[in-house]
């Protein structure tokens, strides 16, 4: 269980948001909500660790996060709005590597699934990364979540330059996730179809 | 779910980084041609006196060295940090200060040992005799990693900052230079006939030391470049 308890952030002169409270039990998902510079993507940073809160604490079953360290870091996969990928490597060598470092399996034939799971055929598997559009290159950088055995996903605009069958291929997956009392945060601008009985909102109103 | 040892870590991020360094060869290549480049402009500068480039052959090559290793110290970090591979660095469940010495480690094998390998050659150019040429080498060897182990602090320091290069070698050149003496002193002192064993190993105590301490400190730069 993830608890955030009155959190505040600023950043220079301006109060993004102040005690904020959310709470993020397994099997359900929080959809942080809000306009551009509202403070979704600081708010996802300070959830793993990379941004210390300027107010308020972050808990992790209970326990406080910046005392659990890599303990914490263990629990949670985290995907930025950039994507974490390497141009000059393959998409293959990039989910391997990813995943070796983040002590995930790597064989591989399940880089290989992870990758068709998101639609990314054998045909693009063995290209720098450099020569794929946009789309695909997100594909590339959320394919880690077929690989994650993680509890908890931070998503920072998962759905951002994804098309409909990519849209439909992670919602699924995070709905199967949901369902093994997995643990999902994503930050998003947009209404997303996600399903509803899990779902909380939180709107951050800048 | 299997945990990666340290050691895996360290292995995965240098093995990552010397495929990509294999990638872009020619990045790699441009600051060993700087080195080579840089200490071979000396002798048509100073004129061909055999003496006379004897006797700056250390201080020459060393500086060239220097530069060429401070030239190449933006790639450690700056690629990770711009395509969002450095944040997911963090969050790997190991010591982030192991998966420095994992980059550092990987950027010496791709510009300070060319550099060291290519010394005694240069060396010759100089002039310079069998037991000086090996004492350069050597020198070198033990130098360049401390080198890089001291510049990946200047480089975390300065991550996402307009203008990062020269304030780079702003912050991290004078924090070169007791490596600069001593390594100079080696060959220096080894041309004179005493021996440099003794320079070389204040040497290898500025490696042990910038080992011990650096690492942490450019841990702790990057959390913070990365806020």
């Amino acid at each position: 269980m993830l608890e955030a308890v009155a959190l505040s952030c600023s950043r220079g002169e301006r109060q993004l948001f102040s005690d904020v409270t959310v709470t993020v039990k397994p099997g359900t998902l929080l959809a942080v909500l809000g306009e551009n510079g509202s403070g979704k993507t600081s708010l996802l940073r300070m959830l793993c660790r990379l941004l210390p809160p300027d107010g308020g604490a972050i808990l992790w079953q209970g326990k406080d996060i910046r005392q659990l360290k890599e303990l914490y870091c263990a629990q949670l996969t985290y995907i930025g709005h950039l994507n974490g990928i390497k141009d000059d490597l393959t998409p293959v060598e990039n989910l391997k590597v990813s995943a070796w470092l983040a002590g995930d399996e790597s064989s591989g034939t399940i880089v290989q699934k992870a990758l068709e799971a998101v639609g990314l055929g054998r045909s693009v598997h063995r290209l720098p990364t450099r020569v794929l559009s946009q789309g695909q290159k997100r594909r590339v950088a959320l394919a880690r979540l077929w690989l994650s055995t993680r509890p908890l996903w931070l998503l920072d605009e998962p759905f951002t330059s994804l098309d409909a069958a990519a849209t439909g291929y992670l919602t699924q997956h995070l709905q199967s996730h949901l369902r093994n009392d997995g643990m999902v945060v994503i930050a998003t601008h947009q209404e997303v179809d996600l399903p509803t009985d899990s779902v909380q909102r939180l709107r951050l109103t800048g | 779910m299997s945990q990666p040892s340290m050691f895996g870590s360290l292995r995965g991020v240098v093995q990552r980084d010397l495929l990509l360094a294999m990638r872009r060869r020619s990045d790699v290549a441009m600051s060993v041609f700087f080195f080579v480049i840089v200490a071979s402009l000396f002798p048509f500068g100073v004129g061909p006196e055999p003496a006379v480039l004897r006797m700056i052959a250390p201080g020459v090559l060393w500086v060239a060295a220097l530069l060429a290793c401070l030239l190449s110290l933006g790639r450690v970090f700056t690629g990770d940090y711009l395509d969002g591979v450095l944040e997911q660095m963090l969050l790997i469940p190991q010591p982030l200060a192991v998966l420095v010495i994992g980059k550092v480690f990987a950027h010496w094998a791709v510009s300070g040992l060319p550099v060291v390998l290519l010394s005694p050659l240069l060396g010759l150019q100089f002039g310079l005799g069998g037991e000086s040429l090996g004492m350069l080498t050597l020198s070198l060897l033990l130098g360049t990693p401390t080198l890089s182990v001291i510049g990946a602090i200047g480089a975390a320091l300065t991550l996402g900052v307009r203008g990062s290069g020269l304030l780079v070698a702003l912050l991290v050149l004078p924090l070169f230079i007791p490596v600069l003496i001593f390594g100079t002193g080696a060959v220096m002192s080894s041309s004179a006939g005493i021996g440099g064993e003794a320079n070389l190993s204040l040497l290898g105590a500025c490696f042990m030391l910038s080992l011990a301490c650096a690492p942490w400190a450019t841990a702790v730069a990057l959390r913070i470049a990365l806020e």
